[in-house]
Formats: structure tokens, sequence, C-alpha cells
């Protein structure tokens, strides 16, 4: 393989990871937009999504029906992990909120292994087709996938939060509380509802990666913290930023792990998090102002 | 006498010793003008918390058109009728102005969440009649060329007008303004009195805090004052202006009268 075909191979899987990162920091920027906290139970969001995707692809046989039903039933999960810890909060305030979430993402991850084992699981790709030759390169077709849907993905949320009433309430109650409930605004709904969304995002980026890299009851905590490095380098609270900082760490890691060594994948990533974080404190996407809570 | 629109019965307000508001009772008719004033520290911007439901009264009840609300949440009141705006400008800054109205109109949205998602047209409908309304509301207060403009950008005189603008979007009955002119040039502060006199010959409501003493006394029917979080006085301009108790609340602190 050249030089050239090996970059290219590089980019095509820097993308795809990316890409599961960025919806992964999606669900941190929308939890952190609406309630400033950090939500650390959203890497085992992914770890259901893909889980029970492959509980109920054994037995229905239906990928898509498996992994649709599987998010459906994360988002759910979602919406009652805000009811049971963070709605019977009486003054809820982001340092509170963070620290329930590692709570919540602790029994969250008891009950997965509880529930669903501790075998890893996984099941076949979306298409039939594994790989595509394309130009010399071989592209698997589940990473099409991965990139196709978090595309369409984040496409609804923009539509959302841009072209919706609800999705301006939501943004406004992220804004000022106070504020947004004197306009009317249920400022608790729209908490229930980010929650929502970051399990949806979260499961969805599950379902996608399960048939690469097999899904098991411990992979939350690494899911969680890539998708807050993520959202931390593109910029928290952005939603362009999730995409930017999912995308640039996701490539980070591929280059990193061909060019210098796959042992330390991580620890370049990281140590390159850092290095822009020092450069710019609000990330790449972030504004400063964007930061204070 | 109509039924009061707002109704408050010895209300107490109590923050670790400190009593904001003590025993205050009073009421608004409806399609009044209502001015509280009183030296800093009366308890103005803590009755209005409690009106509309950002600070929990200690005891004492409030009704608002025969509902009693003290113990209502706050977009509960809201729906109900209640708008306000706040002494130190909570608009939201990132968002355009024209969405800052949009969400104004949010009370009025029937598409609930599980319709939307099904539905994503009826919300885009929705969407778009929200636009229009505060569009043309913003079009009243000659914001219409800002439209577009993040609210933050907008000049101070600016977003206090957005402020109200956003408070009328949820359609009120009862407008609580806190210190709508403060920190305002006369010919702004004036601009804003003109917009509260308009909406007021539509059969607006108002309850208005406001240190802007010109102002206070061309628009209010009636001015309630406090000190200390007391009751001292209630009645016209002219009442309230030579009312002895008055006089030594705003002017004992600076001795001779």
């Amino acid at each position: 393989m050249h030089a050239g075909s090996a970059i290219l191979q590089l980019l095509v899987a820097g993308i795809g990871t990316g890409s599961i990162y960025a919806l992964i920091a999606l669900g941190f920027n929308v939890v952190f937009k609406s309630t400033g906290a950090m939500n650390f139970a959203q890497g085992e969001w992914v770890v259901m999504g893909g889980m029970i995707s492959a509980l109920l692809f054994a037995s229905t046989h239906n990928i898509g029906l498996a992994c649709i039903a599987a998010v459906v039933i994360v988002s759910v999960i979602g919406i009652l992990s805000e009811r049971l810890v963070v709605w019977p909060l009486r003054r809820p305030n982001a340092l509170l909120i963070t620290l329930v979430s590692i709570g919540l993402a602790i029994c969250s991850r008891s009950l997965v292994m509880m529930i669903l084992g501790k075998k890893p699981v996984g099941y076949p790709g979306f298409s039939e087709a594994s790989t595509l030759f394309v130009g010399g390169i071989a592209i698997q077709t589940q990473t099409l996938w991965i990139v196709g849907l978090t595309l369409v993905f984040l496409l609804a949320m923009h539509l959302f939060f841009e072209h919706t009433i609800m999705g301006k309430a939501l943004r406004a109650a992220a804004a000022d509380r106070d504020a947004a409930a004197i306009v009317g605004v249920r400022v608790e709904t729209t908490v229930m509802l980010s929650f929502a969304i970051a399990a949806f995002g979260g499961a969805l980026a599950g379902a996608l990666i399960t048939p690469l890299t097999l899904s098991s009851y411990d992979q939350g905590a690494l899911f969680g913290f890539k998708g807050f490095s993520a959202a931390m380098l593109g910029g928290i609270g952005s939603l362009p930023g999730a995409i930017v900082g999912g995308l640039a760490l996701g490539l980070l890691e591929a280059f990193g792990s061909f060019y210098i060594s796959s042992d330390f994948k991580d620890a370049i990533a990281f140590a390159v998090l850092l290095a822009i974080l020092f450069a710019r404190p609000a990330g790449l996407l972030g504004r400063a102002d964007v930061v204070k809570v | 006498m109509s039924e009061a629109l707002l109704k408050v019965d010895s209300l107490n307000c109590q923050f670790s010793g400190l009593r904001a508001v003590a025993d205050l009772s009073f009421s608004v008719q409806p399609g009044a003008i209502k001015a509280v004033i009183g030296p800093n520290g009366a308890g103005k911007s803590t009755l209005f918390n409690m009106i509309a439901g950002v600070t929990a009264p200690t005891s004492g009840a409030i009704h608002f058109a025969g509902v009693r609300i003290d113990t209502l949440p706050t977009f509960r009141r809201a729906e109900l009728g209640i708008a306000r705006t706040f002494q130190n400008l909570q608009i939201f800054r990132e968002m355009t102005v024209l969405e800052n109205v949009m969400v104004g109109c949010h009370l009025h949205g029937k598409v609930g969440v599980v319709k939307a998602l099904l539905r994503g047209r009826a919300l885009r409908d929705e969407e778009s009649a929200f636009r229009d309304t505060a569009f043309a509301l913003l079009d009243r207060f000659n914001l219409a060329a800002k439209a577009d403009v993040v609210a933050g950008d907008l000049s101070f005189g600016q977003m206090k007008v957005l402020e109200l603008a956003r408070a009328l979007a949820s359609r009120p009955r009862l407008l609580l303004l806190d210190e709508p002119a403060a920190g305002l040039p006369q010919a702004e502060a004036e601009h804003i009195s003109q917009i509260i006199a308009d909406l007021n010959r539509d059969g607006m409501t108002v309850l208005l805090v406001e240190h802007n003493m010109r102002m206070v006394m061309s628009l209010s029917h009636d001015i309630l004052v406090l000190n200390n979080g007391q009751w001292i006085a209630e009645g016209t301009a002219d009442h309230v202006r030579r009312h002895p108790d008055v006089l030594s609340a705003y002017l004992g602190e600076t001795e001779h009268a």
C-alpha cells in the first residue's frame, strides 16, 4: 500500500470513529445546554444501544428493527433516568447533576451487566456486503452507514434546535432558566427532552459501532470520556462543535495509531486534546461566554 | 367594584432573618396601571418574584383572576396570563431578536412532543405562524429591522423593548414590569412610557416597579408605597405625594424634609 492510499484509508477510518464520537459528544452538549452539567452516564447509553440491539437481533434476526427498537428503548431509559435522578433534585445545579450522573453511570453499568450479561455481543453489519473497494482502499460498508446516519441525525438536530418552537424553548431554557419559565417554558420538560435526545444519540452510536467492535457492558466509561473529550475539543454546548470535535478526535486516533503507535492511540489523542485546549480553552468552535455557568 | 385581577393577602417573605416583605396586602383592578415604589431594599423585587413564581413566599396568599397561584410553578402562572420583565434584563442573548419573541409565543403551541415526532409538518406550520406573530410584534415596536440580529448585539434601550415584546408574545393579562426605564436616557424612557400607555389603553393591566418618578406619576392610576417590606401608603399620585409616612420614608434618610 503506498502512502497516498494509506492516508485515504486512515481518513476513512478516522471519519468513521469520529462520527461515533460526534454522536456521543452531541449528547454531552445537549444535556450541557439544558442543565450546564456534564452527564457521565452518556457512555452507558452507547453500551445499552449496542447490547440491546444485539439481544433483539438474536430474537428477531432483523437488524433494522432491532436497532430502531433498541434506540427507542434507550431513549425511554434516558427519560426515566432524568425523572429518577435529576427531576427529584430540589434545587438542581450543574455540579449536583454532574455528580448524580456519575452515580447513574455506575448503576446503569451494573444493571446492564446483571441483565444483559458480561459477554461481549455483536451482530453483522447493516449491509450484506461488508467491504467495498474504491480506488485501492477498502471501505467497510458499516462505516458508510455510520457516517450517513450520523449526518442525518445531526441534521435533524440542527433543524429541531433552529427551526422548531420547541427547539427554541430548549435553547431559551438553557440560556436563562428563570426567564424561560417566566414566558411559559416548562424548564423541567426541556431537561427531560434533552436527556431523551442525548440517550437517543448515544444509543444510535452504540447500535452503529457494534458490528465493528462488538459491545460489552464495561465500555461505557471509555465511550463517555471520548465523547466528553470530543465535546470539549469542539466547544462544549456547540452543535457544530460536536461534529468538528468528534471528527478531529477520530482522525487523531487513526493517524496517531498508524504513524506512531497503536499502543498510545488514546494517549496521543489526549495529548493533542490538551494542547488544543491550552491554546483555545473554549474549544475549536466554542465561544468564551458559552462556558460561563 | 369589579373583582380584582391580582389579590395579595398578608404576604410574607423571610430570608434567614431578613423580612423582605412583611404582611403585605393589596389588589390590582383589571385595566389598571399600579405602581409599586419605595426606597432601595423596600421589597419591590421580592414582591415581583413572588407573584411571578421565582421566589416562594413564607406565608400569605396570592390570587390571580380568582385562582390561587402562590403554590403554582412559574410556567403555570405564565399560562394563566402573567408575564414579566426583569430589572436586570434577562433576554436570551445568543438567540436572535425574532427567536426571543418566538419563545414568548411558546405558550400558545398546541403541538405536543409525541405529535411533533410523528408529524414534523404540524410543528413547522406552527413555527411559521409564531414567526409571523413575533414579527408583527417587533414591527409594532420598531424592531423589525433587527429581527435577525443576535439579541446580545442590540443597544441597551432596544433590549429593554425586546424584553417587553417577548413578555407580550405570551398574550398576558397582567404585565409585571420591573424598572422598565432603568438606565435609559429620558427620550427612550418616554418611548417605553408611551408603549405602556398604549398597551393599557388596549386593556392591559400593569403592575410597575420604577424609580423614574416622572414615569410613575404620569402613568399610574394608583401607587403602592413600600418601605422595609411593609405597606406604608396606597392611593393616587397626589395622595401618596402628600402622605407624611411616604415623605419620611424617602426623605428621612436625607434628614430634614
